[in-house]
């Protein structure tokens, strides 16, 4: 069998004794954390948390189908309600709470002016099929907006249609398979991806129709450039690279690297998720990219809101820039227009309802203009500033995978743990207790429990400096052979580690009503 | 018939013309806790050295290959209501499928224990 | 700058520590011909909130809100009375920031959020189980498309005439590249599709829409059965998730998979987007379904807890074998509907789904009477089609510069077809006085 050696223990370990830090309080609650029931648990029938207006009665006009019986909702006054997802967010660790290095995610700080501009009734009560006359300002929005994309990138066009990263790769993986069928070049079957890629880079050619091959890295942590070039040839679509790539270092060989791939006659898709690291200082089209994804919940502040939603524009140099897909704005004497169908044009087809994630098209040129070009140069520069400070301060008690510089982020592996008996997940744990949502673990795979860290440029130097001695005080203790505090770690949080198996064994994913009394009788 | 094993971690017992497949206890002690195995069809016609089932555990998905070619005639049903037990009985009752031999020779190249005992130490 | 803490002593500071000379010297690894001199050209300087606002707000003032004249737009983007508490909820920090909840000891409430939202959503499809969002309905059209592919190992699907041509338009496009077939019906304003007649034994799936794009409401519950007579999934596709809460769900009409959008609950118009997609499966095919899925599990201490799970099938651990390249889901947007889906609860769904329907039978009755319009649909939720006796893409521009904004011609969502043809939806936001006043002026512009 492939031996897929990020498997890890996701029992809880037997060192995770059971721990009461409250003697039982009646409720179950713990002064301001509250235990706090599914809403369908506290149902009262008929109780509703809207006032509507009578219905008018008119005979119904359904058609062929027959109104429901009942859905199985609970009713709930408005004051339960609030309470109720009060108490749940209360339970969440955030931005707004604290420092949160993830690395790969870019969680810098969610500016409140992008929210309010998003609410403007201009911009958030528009329907996308009014008459365009009567949308205009959304219209230059967005052109605006491509504006400072293809200026920041040195691109020469844009689609801002995609609505995530992994939405944007694909759109730009399928833009590079139409420009090779237009050439009538079908014998190109391969997307070359470095092992160290993220999963949605294999998992997108997959989907496009592409096999994928892996290339190695150098002892570096770089891509190995003598490998690409011997797995370049006539039967590859393109290469798909990050940049800065998911160890955190800048790909050095970058210009020889897009030299040797225009020359085999294929692309070079950039990943831009690291986009941070350089955004304002270096133009990707500069580096010979052909096309590429920004993910504008990453560099561009948009919320991450709990999972989502994205937004994931990709532009696009010369070479590829017929191939975008629908709708796009144009821009004429009459005014803006939006262009809706593919029609005959080599635009490849369309990629979701609609023109794409508006409501982070506000947020973004809103931080984009309170940025300017001096802000972000001074972004991108901090955020390189903070990594590296963390890297250094770290360098003596963990153990860094690769040789600095880094760029936005830097990369650890467990190497520093060896014979501890303590884990990355274990370590990642312990941070939680000291009030830090945890980096980024097990990735990139190329290194052993990775852990990856990226502070972004909106931490302070204090915050830096108190995250670094919790971590340097836990590697310590690690070392100093005190497995069971790991392992009983978090003992501080709503809830103490979670049994994963069972979750995936057995799997629940939805409340379901209690059989009625009556139907069990019946049985 | 002793065991073979394969240097992807599967093992392989033959019975007459009617092979057993699974993985070794070493591959599920790198897994974890195994969630969920997906078994071949019967009647489903395997090549050596090919995808046959996957394993998953929580955070991880792989791949097993058939170590010999051949038409499988049973999957093991047990494994699918309870897969922990790839975990508790790996080279036991925790089989994946059986299937019918085609080309007896395939078996010459494998492993047998003392030989995959060595390569799992050399190499990890 | 006010979003950046670090200053120069600071960054002197670090400097030292990291024993380098300058923060350009940390990008010695970019090649000097890449690396700019100074902040970019062709772009502002930073700007102050005041600034900002006066900008952005001039754009906005471009708009016209459907809020501020009689609206009466749909084709897949409904306009509803989203309650105060919803945007005041979803703006707390711990939502609006968190992220991913990959670390589930400090994420329980976006995992109970999500966990609330599945079994809404399966509640309100009909269905078992449901995951924890995609993108918009679209996306999840075709999601559920390459999912009856992987389930039934063919790939041939046949697209109702029924459905939103966005809609078609995604799933065509992904079946061009990912190498299944996609045999998309005519427009279909009127009916009358034999779609069993095309479902053989290379069928994977039919996709319907319910109601659909033309309005009409329709009981599948015989196509249900016939297509998994032959093997094949039947998919139903709902853009006006409101209907959910007063007709008979496509889980109770035997559909295997339900893509939806979710936008009408909690979510405002954004001029298309984000919206949230719904996606919901029977049992038998929680395996094989694309996206995100919290569950329930307990924690060390025996407490019931929430976790994300059966992620394997997920990008970031098959990568190239994995149920679909997805990797965000639309959380925040989630929130929204599942926090207005509770403040409704039965009883306000209900009267707030027949409110749109009463409404929208009083509005087709008031064009039926304008000379010359015709509606085509002997029934329908909230949405119709009207034949008019001019093109509707004109009457719409007209209806426009009388400050109504008049519905949708089916001819934006069908170029060069249909062009006598207008959509029309009603909702609770409509009043009397807006639905005169359409009527009126529609009949001026035809007169």
């Amino acid at each position: 069998m492939s031996m897929n050696n990020q498997g890890r223990p996701s029992a809880i370990p037997a060192g995770a004794a059971s721990f009461d830090g409250v003697t039982g309080t009646v409720t179950g609650n713990r002064g301001l954390q509250i235990e706090e029931p599914l809403i369908f648990e506290q149902d009262s029938a008929g109780r509703t948390g809207v006032d509507l207006p009578d219905v008018p009665k008119v005979a119904s006009r359904l058609g062929a189908v027959k109104p429901r019986a009942r859905v199985g909702l609970p009713g709930l006054a408005e004051p339960q309600v609030v309470r109720h997802y009060t108490r749940l967010s209360q339970k969440n660790y955030a931005i707004d709470s604290g420092f949160y290095p993830l690395g790969s995610c870019t969680m810098k700080h969610n500016p409140r002016l992008n929210e309010k501009m998003a609410r403007l009734p201009g911009f958030s009560d528009v329907h996308p099929m009014q008459p365009v006359s009567t949308v205009q300002g959304a219209l230059e929005l967005m052109d605006q907006l491509a504006y400072w994309l293809k200026t920041l990138t040195g691109m020469a066009a844009v689609t801002l249609a995609p609505a995530a990263g992994a939405h944007g790769e694909m759109c730009g993986i399928m833009a590079i398979r139409s420009a090779h069928e237009a050439k009538g070049d079908s014998g190109r079957t391969k997307i070359l991806v470095p092992e160290s890629a993220h999963g949605t880079n294999p998992a997108t050619a997959a989907a496009c129709g592409y096999s994928v091959d892996a290339i190695p890295a150098t002892a570096d942590g770089r891509v190995d450039l003598e490998a690409l070039k011997a797995k370049l040839g006539p039967d590859v679509a393109g290469l798909m690279l990050t940049n800065p790539n998911t160890c955190g270092l800048f790909e050095r060989d970058i210009i020889a690297i897009a030299e040797a791939v225009h020359a085999a006659g294929a692309y070079f898709y950039c990943d831009g998720a690291n986009f941070n690291a350089i955004v304002g200082r270096v133009r990707p089209a500069d580096l010979g990219i052909d096309v590429m994804h920004i993910n504008l919940h990453k560099t561009f502040s948009t919320p991450h809101g709990g999972g989502g939603p994205g937004s994931g524009p990709v532009v696009f140099a010369e070479s590829l820039a017929p191939y975008i897909p629908v709708p796009y704005v144009t821009h004429g004497k009459d005014g803006f227009a939006l262009v809706e169908t593919a029609g005959e044009g080599p635009a490849f087809g369309r990629m979701k309802a609609f023109h794409g994630q508006m409501g982070m098209f506000v947020r973004a040129l809103s931080y984009m203009l309170s940025h300017g070009a001096d802000g972000l140069w001074q972004a991108s520069g901090d955020a390189v500033l903070n990594a590296n400070y963390v890297m250094a301060r770290l360098d003596d008690v963990m153990t860094a995978s690769f040789e600095g510089p880094c760029m936005h982020e830097c990369l650890f592996d467990d190497r520093f743990l060896k014979g501890t008996g303590v884990t990355t997940l274990d370590m990642a744990k312990a941070l939680i207790d000291e009030g830090f949502h945890p980096m980024t673990m097990y990735f990139p795979l190329v290194v052993h429990g990775a852990l990856l860290i990226e502070p972004t440029e909106t931490e302070s130097k204090a915050s830096l400096d108190q995250f670094v001695d919790a971590l340097r005080a836990l590697a310590e203790r690690a070392k100093s052979g005190d497995v069971a505090y790991f392992q009983a770690a978090p003992r501080l949080t709503p809830r103490r580690r979670l049994d994963e198996t069972a979750a995936a064994r057995k799997p629940v994913l939805r409340w379901t009503p209690p059989v009625p009394a009556e139907a069990l009788a019946a049985e | 018939m002793t065991k073979k094993f394969t240097k992807d971690h599967e093992w392989v017992q033959v019975d007459g013309d009617v092979a057993t497949v699974g993985v070794t206890d070493f591959a599920q002690s790198q897994l974890g806790d195994v969630v969920f195995v997906e078994l071949p069809d019967a009647g489903r016609v395997l090549e050596k050295g090919k995808e046959a089932a996957v394993v998953e555990s929580v955070k991880a998905a792989s791949d097993v290959y058939a170590p010999v070619s051949g038409t499988v005639v049973e999957a093991n049903q047990a494994l699918v209501d309870d897969p922990s037990m790839v975990n508790s009985a790996a080279e036991g009752d925790g089989w994946f499928f059986k299937l019918q031999l085609k080309d007896a020779s395939e078996l010459d190249g494998l492993m047998d224990e003392a030989a995959y005992k060595a390569f799992v130490e050399e190499s990890h | 700058m006010r979003y950046l803490p670090l200053t120069e002593a600071d960054r002197q500071s670090m400097l030292e520590a990291i024993r380098a000379t300058s923060v350009e010297d940390l990008f010695r690894d970019v090649p000097k011909a890449a690396r700019l001199a100074g902040p970019i050209g062709g772009l502002p300087n930073h700007m102050g909130e005041l600034e900002v606002e006066r900008l952005l707000g001039s754009m906005a003032a471009k708009n016209v809100p459907a809020g501020s004249v009689p609206s009466f737009l749909g084709a897949g983007a409904y306009r509803h009375h989203v309650p105060a508490t919803v945007d005041h909820l979803v703006q707390r920090g711990e939502f609006l920031t968190a992220y991913t909840p990959y670390q589930p000891e400090v994420s329980q409430g976006t995992l109970q959020v999500l966990f609330e939202f599945q079994t809404q959503v399966a509640l309100l499809t009909g269905m078992d189980v449901a995951n924890a969002s995609m993108y918009d309905g679209a996306t999840s059209c075709a999601e559920a498309v390459m999912m009856a592919n992987r389930v039934t190992r063919r790939k041939k699907a046949i697209l109702s005439g029924g459905l939103h041509s966005h809609y078609r338009d995604v799933t065509t496009t992904d079946a061009r590249f990912i190498g299944f077939e996609a045999v998309a019906l005519p427009a279909a304003p009127t009916g009358g599709e034999d779609l069993l007649a095309l479902v053989d034994d290379k069928t994977a799936c039919v996709v319907v829409q319910n109601p659909d794009v033309f309005g009409h409401v329709r009981d599948y519950t015989d196509l249900a059965a016939a297509c998994q007579a032959k093997g094949a999934l039947l998919i139903v596709v709902v853009t006006e998730a409101l209907s959910l809460g007063l007709l008979t769900p496509p889980g109770d009409m035997g559909a295997d998979i339900v893509a939806a959008e979710g936008q009408s609950f909690g979510n405002a118009l954004n001029f298309g987007g984000p919206y949230v997609g719904l996606f919901a499966v029977k049992d038998k095919y929680v395996r094989q379904m694309p996206g995100r899925l919290c569950g329930e599990t307990v924690d060390a201490d025996g407490r019931r807890g929430f976790v994300l799970t059966l992620s394997t099938r997920e990008q970031h651990i098959r990568r190239e074998k994995a149920t679909s390249n997805i990797c965000t889901n639309s959380g925040l947007c989630a929130l929204a509907f599942s926090i207005h889906v509770s403040l409704l609860g039965e009883a306000g769904i209900t009267q707030l789904a027949q409110l749109n329907h009463a409404k929208a039978v009083q509005m087709a009755d008031k064009l039926a009477a304008v000379p010359g319009v015709e509606v085509l649909n002997d029934g329908f939720f909230n949405e119709f089609t009207v034949k008019l006796p001019k093109p509707a893409a004109a009457v719409v521009e007209e209806l426009a510069k009388r400050r109504i904004l008049g519905g949708v011609p089916v001819s934006r969502l069908y170029p060069g077809e249909m062009e006598d043809l207008l959509l029309v939806a009603v909702t609770e936001t409509n009043t009397d006085a807006d639905m005169d006043a359409f009527a009126a002026a529609l009949s001026e512009v035809l007169a």
